[in-house]
């Protein structure tokens, strides 16, 4: 070939890959943005089901979820219109609603019964009374131990144990040669992963992120125990490099046998007694500790899909999300791989079927969810609404950074009083660039 | 007269050489072996380094989730023809800076190896914007052209290098004889660079394939490349080691047979003139 | 041997280049400058379209004034400095070993070569989770059969293990140029030195380090220019934790996690700053050894 035809066909070539990019694709599709948690793979895998009943066909952008964050925020704050669902938790739907970014699903229809939707699901999805998302899941947290080893022990996992009993348990569960840690958790910098954690923790220790008048409280004892209990008995009883663990390193090391007890996501439940974990026929389940102050330590989440508003395809969206948040689904999944792996936590009617009674986590994960209360999640009052989270637009950004403070204490690259004193400096500072101080 | 080397120092040196070399490689070979373990496996205790029951599972899961052939075909087509189209633009003004310099060339050249440094992050909003403005989010033809422009400079830059190593009496002689620009360029100039045009695409090709902020940040399901594809096995729930590592070997492998087949051409593309 | 007529047509080649980079560069700049000045948060409602608030140098005075602005500064001169040094002190033992007669030069050169290939997102997730994890990665496993207590890689030595990382991808790089530049030393010159008794380090030092050099600015220019805005490896080894906030990845979370685009766009205006003091630092020596 000389080289005069190769330039041609160069040319050509970068000339019809860019004009047929441009083009627009006419079928009628709806792209969702997702997160790429074992439930949201599952209902990929139904998806041709829903394509066959409405000849809606579906594309999948499924992400990791911080990448997924970052994008679907990004998105939606450029109206940028690249998807038809999005996938998004507690924390951003009201916010998203509140700016009217979001299609209230204020019309869905009489067979997929709103009213089902555990109360505690659909106020974290409202803004002023307008659900904006609908759940996929929703979870709480609980205490997720080894049955064998707590035996093993000598002790007794009450129903509703408290810190001090955690902590002298981890201790007894500890066996350093055979590679076994009393308790695995969160300690990975990030909002969503140790950040959630410690703060659900603080609320059982006293603790708030702000008063009344929106100070930062860092400056606090309650904080300051919490933090100090957490290190204390993570170092003494949890895994090596546990300041880098966040919900998957955890679930692994549990899986593999590694974790005494687990506080995490109910969720796991399902995966810690299923097909991948050597301990799925000694796992216990009980609720998240407290230290008799009235609150507990668990959390509140859902993930949740929802439209944002611009949408060329928002019928067919709502129709895609009335099928996949329907208790029809929750049949599908259910006859297909058993009742233990349908996606828990967002309907009422789930925990009155008897065939889902009968799994061993359902009643714990039901009281767990029934005992969180956004709306009154800290011993002393505050004005934000969440449990580890307050849903407000600035939160992600400073608790992002808090939790690397606090991560870099939890590995001893500072003190405890250096992390809270620069997590209080952090706090003032970005609530004053925002306008609230 | 030739160096004269002892058998014994030849051995020491491969031997070092090989070493060093199977070190650097361990990563990769440990990601391809990965992937054909169970995840049982992967995570085994010691580790398991050849005798395991092979499978091709992890392989065969990835590609029921997510549809290989697609990522791959945005990759090959964002790669090829953000290069392509780089390159078209690159050798005309390559050309001018290597054959009609001014006192402005280098300033020139380093002003446009200066862009580079703009961080991506902070132009985020402002190029989101742009392309939901004029409908370019989540199409091909929007990023291979943000790509051509990010790797533009060092495309030109290039070319220049060899460029320069060009004798000017060579085109003057074909001028004498009545070339035209175009022909002196198309006829004269191009064949003699042909190695250096060769690497230099290349060297972009592998640029614009393994770019990952922008190719995720701008497409969805449509223009999403291997990048992206990534994405969605970096951590999901349970245990994921022998999954990741088949998604990786997925990505890299196209790159990676290509480098292999290219790595002479890399190779004596890659002196950016440094040779004299 | 440039006339006038050539001189016009060469301008009007490199206008396409120009134009294109010159619009690639001036939009975002002068939208981000622009952005910097404001109040725009776009969560809170804030939109072009609703009219953005003038807000002055405040965006400024506070991305300077945060207490994660100067460490930031730092950690990206300590993670550029240090993979600069290791790329280019490896490099250049690499590229002479490369260089001496042995078995299969073919296989081992592609061996060094291949972490080029890899996409900085699949290196660093098998960094993480498969090399450095404290429990299952290989080198806990090489630490346990050695009696020792598996290291938290990413935790107790972060920057250090970001900046192995990053080496490791930028290494073939810098072994490929400085051996092209090795190979056409002169040989000649080489065994006369030997001849005359000059000892190994002289040899390096007085000729082959001398003959690197302009190979040697290259590898620090180019590796500086991608280096300055690394980004993928610590989004996915340690998020900015633990002392691994470059400056780049400070901007990010003004941008993404806290939704401050004023903020992050004067964030971005001062990496553009610090990127042309290197740059002019850097344009100094390389400009002179460009001439060469």
């Amino acid at each position: 070939m000389s080289l005069k035809s190769t330039l041609c066909a160069a040319t050509a070539l970068s000339l019809i890959t860019a004009t047929g990019a441009f083009a627009a694709d006419p079928s009628a599709t709806i792209t969702i943005a997702t997160v790429n948690n074992g439930d949201m793979i599952r209902m990929q895998g139904y998806t041709d089901k829903f394509t066959e009943d409405t000849g809606i066909a579906v594309e999948w952008v499924t992400l990791e979820e911080n990448v997924l964050r970052q994008r679907v925020t990004t998105d939606i704050t450029t109206k940028g219109g690249a998807f038809d669902i999005m996938t998004i938790g507690m924390y951003e739907t009201p916010i998203w609603g509140s700016n009217g970014w979001l299609v209230p699903l204020d019309d869905l229809s009489e067979d997929y019964n709103v009213g089902d939707i555990l109360p505690a699901m659909a106020g974290g999805l409202s803004h002023d009374g307008t659900l904006y998302a609908a759940p996929f899941y929703g979870e709480s947290s609980m205490i997720m131990y080894r049955t064998d080893l707590m035996e093993a022990a000598g002790l007794e996992m009450p129903d509703a144990p408290t810190w001090d009993f955690i902590a002298e348990a981890a201790a007894a569960m500890t066996d350093r040669d055979a590679d076994i840690n009393g308790i695995c958790l969160r300690g990975k910098a990030g909002w969503g992963e140790g950040g959630a954690f410690i703060t659900a923790m603080s609320n059982s220790f006293g603790a708030r992120w702000f008063d009344m008048d929106w100070n930062a409280q860092f400056d606090t004892e309650p904080w300051a125990n919490t933090l100090t209990f957490y290190k204390n008995m993570m170092d003494a009883s949890g895994p090596t490099g546990y300041a880098t663990n966040g919900f998957n390193e955890n679930l692994s090391l549990f899986n593999q046998g590694k974790c005494g007890m687990w506080i995490d996501a109910t969720v796991a439940a399902s995966f810690v007694t299923g097909d991948d974990s050597t301990v799925a026929d000694s796992v216990g389940f009980a609720l998240a500790p407290d230290t008799g102050l009235g609150k507990r330590s668990n959390w509140l989440w859902a993930w949740a899909l929802a439209i944002p508003a611009g949408t060329q395809q928002e019928a067919e969206a709502k129709q895609f999300i009335e099928w996949a948040t329907s208790t029809g689904y929750i049949d599908l999944v259910a006859e297909n791989e058993g009742w233990a792996n349908v996606p828990p936590g967002a309907r009422t009617s789930l925990y009155e079927n008897p065939n889902y009674q009968a799994v061993p986590f359902a009643q714990m994960t039901l009281d767990s969810i029934l005992s969180a209360d956004p709306n009154d999640s800290t011993v002393e009052p505050s004005p934000y609404v969440g449990i580890q989270f307050a849903a407000i637009p600035e939160f992600a950004g400073i608790a992002t950074e808090v939790s690397q403070e606090f991560s870099a204490a939890y590995a001893g690259q500072q003190t405890i009083e250096e992390a809270l004193e620069k997590a209080q400096a952090i706090t003032n500072d970005a609530m004053e660039a925002a306008g609230y101080r | 007269m030739s160096r004269t080397v002892t058998k014994q120092r030849k051995m020491i040196t491969t031997a070092a050489a090989w070493t060093i070399g199977l070190i650097i490689f361990f990563p990769i070979y440990w990601t391809i072996l990965t992937s054909f373990k169970t995840e049982a496996q992967a995570i085994n205790d010691p580790p398991l380094f050849f005798a395991f029951d092979w499978t091709l599972e992890n392989y065969a899961l990835v590609q029921e989730r997510s549809d290989y052939m697609k990522f791959l075909w945005n990759s090959v087509i964002i790669a090829g023809g953000s290069t392509i189209l780089g390159i078209l633009v690159a050798i005309p003004a390559a050309w001018s800076m290597a054959f009609v310099p001014s006192k402005r060339t280098k300033d020139v050249l380093l002003w446009m190896l200066s862009t580079k440094m703009l961080p991506a992050v902070g132009v985020l909003y402002p190029i989101s914007l742009i392309f939901v403005q004029f409908d370019l989010l989540d199409t091909r033809g929007g990023l291979v052209v943000v790509l051509m422009l990010i790797n533009l400079p060092i495309i030109v830059w290039m070319l220049y290098t060899y460029f320069k190593e060009i004798p000017g009496e060579i085109l003057e002689a074909a001028r004498m004889d009545g070339a035209t620009l175009k022909e002196e360029i198309l006829y004269v100039l191009t064949p003699m660079a042909i190695p250096g045009i060769a690497s230099t695409i290349l060297l972009n090709f592998i640029l614009a394939w393994n770019e990952a902020f922008w190719t995720l940040n701008l497409t969805a399901a449509n223009a999403a490349p291997l990048t992206a594809f990534i994405a969605s096995y970096s951590s999901p729930e349970g245990l994921f080691f022998a999954k990741l590592s088949a998604a990786s070997t997925m990505a890299i492998t196209p790159i990676l047979i290509l480098g292999w087949f290219s790595q002479k051409q890399l190779v004596r593309g890659l002196t950016f003139g440094a040779v004299k | 041997m440039a006339t006038k007529a050539s001189r016009s047509a060469a301008r009007f080649m490199m206008a396409p280049a120009v134009v294109l980079l010159l619009g690639w560069m001036l939009v975002p700049l002068i939208m981000t400058l622009w952005f910097s000045f404001t109040k725009y948060l776009p969560l809170r409602g804030d939109s072009i379209d609703r009219g953005l608030d003038w807000v002055g140098f405040a965006n400024y005075s506070r991305f300077l004034s945060s207490s994660s602005f100067w460490p930031s500064v730092q950690t990206t001169l300590v993670m550029v400095g240090g993979v600069l040094l290791i790329t280019l002190v490896l490099g250049i033992l690499l590229a002479i070993l490369l260089d001496q007669p042995m078995w299969g030069q073919g296989v081992v050169r592609i061996l060094v070569i291949a972490p080029f290939f890899v996409m900085p997102t699949v290196s660093a997730l098998v960094w993480k989770n498969m090399l450095m994890d404290p429990v299952n990665g290989i080198f806990a496993h090489l630490w346990r059969f050695f009696g020792a207590e598996p290291v938290a890689w990413l935790q107790d030595a972060s920057l250090s293990s970001i900046i192995m990382i990053v080496s490791w991808q930028w290494l073939p790089f810098a072994t490929l140029i400085l051996l092209t530049a090795i190979q056409s030393l002169d040989s000649e010159q080489l065994e006369a030195a030997e001849m005359d008794g000059a000892p190994v380090l002289k040899r390096f030092w007085f000729i082959v380090l001398p003959h690197l050099a302009r190979a040697i600015t290259i590898v620090v220019l180019i590796q500086t220019i991608f280096l300055l805005s690394i980004f993928a490896e610590i989004f996915v080894t340690t998020g900015g934790a633990f002392g691994t906030r470059t400056l780049t990845y400070l901007i990010f979370q003004r941008v993404i996690d806290s939704q401050n685009i004023g903020l992050g766009s004067a964030g971005g205006v001062y990496a553009i700053i610090l990127a042309n003091i290197v740059a002019i630092f850097l344009m100094r020596i390389v400009g002179k050894n460009l001439d060469a």
